[in-house]
């Protein structure tokens, strides 16, 4: 079943148009890649899918429901959530509070709650708390918890961000280049832990990546986009083998030159 | 048990700490409380000084609630302060004569200073930093002006006096003591509110919006809502405020709501450490008390106050008191679970 669909998605910025009419389908519980040079939309599409721009035109369906041009916060209580290419944690606040947030949209405590403790406070309170510290463990910051985020290693602060994503309970995480600046071993670690959320948690996953590596290694479909144009679509391996996409890489010279290699 | 061996010595330095702090701030309460009742020969006078301090806790507390958890800086705190004043002064004195009880006047105040929070907030909400300062500072300017220019309703530049004093269970409050007990109650209401809310949902939702905006919306957080909430509150308490000084001096003009009082209110937020209560209070009494404590100084008691604040900012610019984060997670996993969080195997 399609859990995400585009269809016939713009955005543009003055005369740069940055995503053109591009159509992508998301399957529930898939792995998906979008994968381009620098500056072919692929982090535009991620803020159209999550409310922070408004196409000028097409469709975002999630579950068949439209939700472009709905404002971020009522987005996620839907089931999307995101982490960002360049991190972008609550750097003053402790790492389980950065989860706590996370967890804002589930919570219902208001002024009157809170300034009179109710029972809803407390049990809300002790609930998420309990909650958060079992996605501290998940991600593997178990006793980092109290450190403020921006204190924590590059790493950690990467999987912090995944874990605040987590904390919405969606349907759907967005990862954009989520083994950034990682060294192997670290992007191996990732890449399991990708697999882990599907798996264990049943969440469908689209990511933005560079590391063909990380591509190749745990995506079932993979979109191509160059100047905001979907060039390419299928399985890691025809993608690979997509002549269009070698060009976009590499440029036509190089895309005929191995081409000719290939038949020799 | 290994690994207890070697806690016991920092846990009970940190309780010791803990002990020595709750000491220090019981002893500093009983202080201020005695301090009306002993006989000296200046006692009315610090009776003013400390009184127009803890005023300026409260005030300092409201506008922390915007500035050091949301993160919007209001430069025109002084309008709310205003408005409560003169809701008081317009509902319990001879201009309009009208003569309604301070206790009722005082929800009156705060909710009417809130309203205008919330109004000044909506056409601010897509404004940061710097921008959002401007406006807010020009808004102060309006309602000083208005109450000079609207003199049927504020009497201008000729303020307004004779004002009732509040009633208490049939003791007219009319002595500087009987105010200073009166800002003290006050103040412990108000930290106790900004506490609660410091410390729960609505408080991680106002700061994750002063540490990233928009990250905070894509987290679900309605940042109309919660800003507006922040400007709602921050005015009420500002309302609050005027309305106590108002009956306090029992007469208000508007020289006595000029941009001054928005200055100090911010400073004194950022000299004691942003976001943070205990901050606000020590922030508080030394902007407001400190030029009083300097008199001996006469001349050269602005200059050195002067310095003073510049050699904080450089020597301490996170504040006095900086906000400190909450230990959330041993907390929590305490009754669970002790001990889960054991230092790596190697040290065993």
């Amino acid at each position: 079943m399609t859990l995400l669909a585009a269809k016939g998605v713009t955005k543009s910025f003055g005369g740069l148009v940055a995503v053109s009419k591009l159509d992508l389908a998301v399957e529930e519980r898939s792995i998906t890649s979008i994968i381009g040079p620098n500056g072919a939309g692929k982090t535009t599409f991620f803020n159209c899918v999550t409310g922070y721009f408004k196409p000028e035109e097409g469709e975002i369906l999630l579950q068949g429901r439209p939700i472009q041009g709905m404002s971020p916060d009522r987005i996620t209580p839907l089931g999307i959530s995101r982490t960002y290419q360049n991190i972008r944690l609550f750097a003053n606040m402790t790492a389980i509070e950065n989860i706590l947030v996370g967890q804002h949209t589930r919570l219902h405590a208001n002024v009157p709650d809170v300034l009179l403790h109710t029972p809803r406070f407390f049990r809300e309170e002790t609930e998420s708390k309990a909650e958060a510290n079992r996605l501290l463990r998940y991600v593997g910051l178990e006793g980092h918890g109290d450190l403020l985020a921006r204190n924590l290693p590059y790493g950690d602060q990467r999987r912090l961000e995944i874990g605040r994503a987590l904390a919405s309970h969606p349907s759907l995480l967005l990862l954009d280049e989520p083994t950034a600046g990682m060294n192997p071993r670290e992007t191996a670690e990732t890449m399991a832990l990708i697999q882990r959320l599907r798996g264990e948690m049943g969440i469908t996953i689209l990511l933005i990546e560079h590391d063909m590596r990380v591509v190749m290694g745990i995506s079932e479909r993979v979109t191509v986009l160059d100047h905001g144009v979907k060039i390419s679509e299928g399985t890691p391996e025809e993608v690979q083998r997509d002549r269009r996409v070698i060009e976009a890489y590499l440029g036509r010279g190089a895309a005929s030159g191995l081409a000719a290699a290939a038949e020799a | 048990m290994s690994d207890s061996a070697s806690s016991p010595r920092p846990a009970f330095r940190q309780r010791l700490g803990g002990n020595l702090r709750w000491a220090l701030i019981a002893v500093a309460c009983a202080a201020v409380l005695v301090m009306p009742a002993i006989d000296f020969a200046q006692r009315a006078y610090w009776v003013r000084v400390i009184g127009y301090a803890g005023l300026y806790i409260i005030l300092g507390l409201g506008l922390n609630v915007v500035v050091g958890f949301a993160g919007l800086l209001d430069l025109g705190y002084v309008a709310f302060y205003a408005i409560g004043a003169y809701t008081y002064a317009l509902l319990a004195g001879s201009q309009f004569n009208i003569h309604l009880s301070f206790w009722l006047i005082l929800p009156i105040a705060g909710l009417v200073a809130s309203l205008a929070g919330v109004l000044l907030g909506m056409p601010v909400l897509r404004m940061r930093g710097d921008y959002l300062a401007i406006v807010t500072l020009g808004f102060g300017e309006i309602i000083r002006l208005l109450a000079t220019n609207l003199t049927g309703l504020t009497n201008g530049s000729q303020g307004l006096y004779d004002l009732d004093k509040p009633l208490l269970f049939g003791l007219e409050l009319k002595t500087g003591t009987h105010y200073y007990y009166m800002i003290f109650g006050l103040l412990l209401i108000v930290l106790f509110l900004t506490y609660r809310l410091d410390r729960s949902r609505i408080g991680r939702a106002w700061i994750a919006i002063r540490e990233d905006e928009d990250v905070a919306q894509m987290m679900g957080v309605n940042t109309t809502f919660y800003k507006l909430l922040a400007f709602g509150i921050g005015a009420l308490i500002g309302g609050l405020g005027g309305s106590v000084f108002a009956a306090w001096q029992g007469s208000i003009f508007p020289d006595n709501f000029n941009l001054f009082v928005s200055i100090n209110v911010v400073c004194l937020i950022i000299i004691g450490g942003m976001g943070s209560l205990p901050g606000v209070i020590i922030g508080s009494f030394a902007l407001i008390a400190l030029p009083d404590i300097l008199r001996g100084f006469r001349d050269y008691r602005l200059l050195l106050y002067g310095l003073l604040l510049v050699i904080m900012m450089i020597v301490r610019p996170e504040g006095f008191i900086p906000s400190r984060r909450v230990q959330l997670e041993l907390r929590a996993q305490a009754p669970a679970e002790p001990q889960t969080d054991a230092p790596p195997a190697e040290q065993a």
